[in-house]
């Protein structure tokens, strides 16, 4: 993945709970082989209103996602985050993540940003006032400033994970350093377990 | 084993979900996710094409093709099978596994091979799926194998690549979670409804951050069919993972399956299985306990599993739900669902009944509803669709008569197959559309654009399909 340091810009509220990422990219659009071009699929069924938010002229351009609860949530398709990333967004805002979501986010490059629900309200309320509210996160700070929402405050993003978006980390890399031990512990599992083969 | 027992003494008590992951940790460091060893990958056409294209770019083999199985499920028909697939793009997918699977060495189950199934259903069926082990798939439902006491989580795509190239995935811990479910179920209450009725109450993120280990009696008088019902649905209520401690129900479904241990092995293996069992005094972060003698069928109203009823209720008013965010949700899917607050849920009229998918395709599952519909027809206008969770249990079923008791009923019989539970192959709803499904997800459009899901059991579902509403074995008797 690409370095992540520091993303600012204008956001999209998006403001309902426990969006499943059957919503953020419909299943129609998994039969592709392709690891590219799913922004167009990014909520698409919720785009056929021309009153989505994400229709609206006064959020185009934005960089950040802010969203309600439980962002994420059901299926496992990592294209959920392509289709973010391709649509334009580099992090998502909300109280709360699916797991395996969460995961996907920090392997593909897409910032997960947890705030208190009383942030994220603000931060809701004050870029439906105003569109143009800029909205600053510095990964290695662990900080989101929004000044025109009166919002400043930190985010939990682990050590490990913080390192990996700053260098833009390939994780396999990272686990073959530890090749040596793979092949110990390879020597010692019991001959009963199955294989396929 | 006197091995392990031995380094139990003095040790804190550990539950069976740390006893796993204790017994997999290839690297530990501090500031560092645990580096876990992977005993099993599953895989199918739709979440590893770009995977297998990040080994080719970076020149890496697959690790462990002996510990990778491969089978075509998610976008396959469930009809006419000796037939080219009509979507092209589909048709790529399928032929894009089967290519990856050949060049990389992968055993691959395709479409028509006796052994093909969905990928959850085809796992415990080979023995594959066994006590204790880690097993990942492309595929969230993959909770379902922690019935077997294996901790199995779904993965992305990265990390799919990740463990098709190292056979280890980075993880950061999970904390523990006990659902303790006592009593004997009423009659007419299934595994279905009990885990409906928990993701009612904890919420569709009651489990996030948690594997939950499903425990007490009820659970224990549960076949492995309806432990795996329960586990495969932990994921709708936001776990990590879900499991149930193996006990001599777990090692009698498993003893002679194609892949499970044989001879000295078998007893070797039962020696470890039998040690990991949560220990006494071990603690949970989280505790939650269910009555199952006060449940009953439960039937989703909503567009995400939380969103449940008993079958005696009505449909809930959004302005009596006290959270505004929920309530606005439930707003929302009232008119997604074309339900107006305070229907009975029996007095709402059904399209289609599907049974099928990695939550309720088993043969259990399809002798339950078999009973209910035999000598009996489905409702004037509806349609009705049974879909094997794999070619075994479709065989075993026709070997049992029960396709004919289905197709007599007027339902169709089909291939094995995700099929309605997320239509990506050519089944699928209309807009308005309403089903009965015995699937996992109401999600809007899950089924197909404008479809309108409720999730039940396998023996609503069929009682569903002859009532023509929403209805119990015990309404149409």
């Amino acid at each position: 993945m690409e370095p992540v340091r520091t993303i600012a810009g204008t956001a999209v509220p998006l403001r309902r709970a426990d969006v499943d990422t059957d919503q953020i990219i419909p299943s129609e659009w998994l039969k592709r082989v392709e690891r590219t071009g799913f922004g167009q699929g990014l909520f698409a069924e919720w785009r056929a209103d021309p009153d989505f938010v994400l229709n609206q002229p006064r959020h185009r351009g934005a960089t950040v996602l802010v969203t309600g609860p439980n962002f994420g949530t059901g299926s496992s398709r990592e294209h959920a985050v392509w289709a973010l990333q391709d649509y334009g967004f580099s992090a998502v805002v909300s109280p709360s993540f699916a797991d395996i979501f969460r995961t996907n986010c920090t392997k593909a490059g897409l910032l997960p940003v947890q705030v208190d629900a009383g942030v994220a309200e603000a931060l809701l309320a004050a870029i439906e006032a105003d569109p143009a509210v800029v909205v600053t996160i510095d990964v290695e700070a662990r900080t989101l400033l929004a000044a025109a929402a009166g919002v400043s405050t930190t985010f939990p993003l682990d050590d490990f994970t913080r390192w990996r978006f700053l260098e833009g980390l390939d994780d396999i890399g990272l686990s073959l350093r530890n090749e040596a031990e793979i092949v110990a512990y390879e020597a010692v599992r019991p001959a009963w377990m199955p294989t396929a083969s | 084993m006197e091995r392990l027992a031995s380094q139990n003494v003095g040790r804190q008590p550990q539950t069976l979900a740390d006893k796993v992951w204790a017994s997999h940790v290839v690297h530990r460091a501090e500031g560092e996710p645990d580096l876990l060893y992977i005993d099993l990958h599953l895989v199918h056409e739709v979440t590893s094409p770009q995977a297998f294209d990040g080994l080719r770019l970076a020149g890496r083999p697959v690790r462990r093709p002996d510990l990778t199985v491969a089978t075509m499920d998610h976008n396959t028909p469930t009809i006419g099978l000796d037939l080219p697939l009509a979507d092209p793009v589909s048709a790529k997918q399928i032929e894009t596994l089967a290519a990856n699977c050949a060049e990389f060495g992968v055993t691959l189950y395709p479409m028509g091979h006796a052994n093909q199934g969905i990928v959850h259903v085809i796992g415990p069926e080979q023995g594959l799926t066994q006590p204790g082990m880690t097993i990942v798939c492309g595929d969230s439902h993959t909770s379902t194998h922690g019935a077997f006491g294996a901790l199995a989580f779904g993965i992305g795509t990265s990390e799919v690549e990740h463990v098709l190239a190292t056979q280890t995935l980075p993880q950061g811990r999970a904390a523990n979670m006990a659902v303790t479910i006592d009593g004997d179920l009423p009659a007419g209450v299934t595994a279905k409804d009990v885990i409906l009725a928990l993701i009612g109450r904890i919420g569709t993120g009651g489990g996030v951050g948690h594997v939950i280990e499903y425990r007490g009696s009820t659970i224990r008088s549960l076949s492995m069919e309806g432990r795996m019902t329960i586990c495969n649905m932990s994921i709708e209520a936001g776990a990590r993972a879900g499991m149930v401690a193996p006990d001599d129900k777990t090692f009698a479904w498993l003893e002679g399956r194609p892949r499970a241990p044989k001879g000295a092995d078998w007893d070797a293996a039962l020696d470890h299985w039998r040690g990991l069992a949560t220990d006494e005094g071990a603690v949970f972060d989280k505790e939650v306990t269910v009555d199952a003698t006060t449940l009953r069928p439960h039937v989703s109203w909503g567009t995400n599993p939380s969103q449940v009823v008993a079958i005696d209720d009505d449909v809930p008013d959004p302005d009596r739900i006290a959270d505004a965010g929920q309530a606005e949700s439930a707003r929302r899917a009232l008119t997604y669902m074309g339900l107006r607050a305070g229907t009975p849920m029996r007095d709402i009229p059904v399209d289609t009944v599907f049974i099928g998918s990695c939550t309720n395709s088993r043969i259990e599952d399809l002798r339950a509803a078999a009973a209910v519909v035999d000598g009996r027809h489905v409702s004037a206008g509806m349609r009705a669709m049974v879909v094997p969770g794999s070619m075994r249990v479709k065989a075993d079923a026709e070997a049992e008569g029960l396709d004919r008791i289905f197709t007599a009923a007027g339902f169709e019989w089909r291939a094995a197959g995700c099929s309605m539970c997320l239509g990506m192959n050519p089944d699928q709803l209309a807009p308005q559309e309403r089903c009965a499904s015995t699937s996992n997800r109401n999600f809007e459009g899950r089924q197909g654009r404008g479809g309108r899901t409720h999730l039940v059991s396998p023996a609503v579902a069929a009682a569903t399909a002859v009532a023509g509403h929403f209805a119990t074995p015990e309404d149409i008797r």
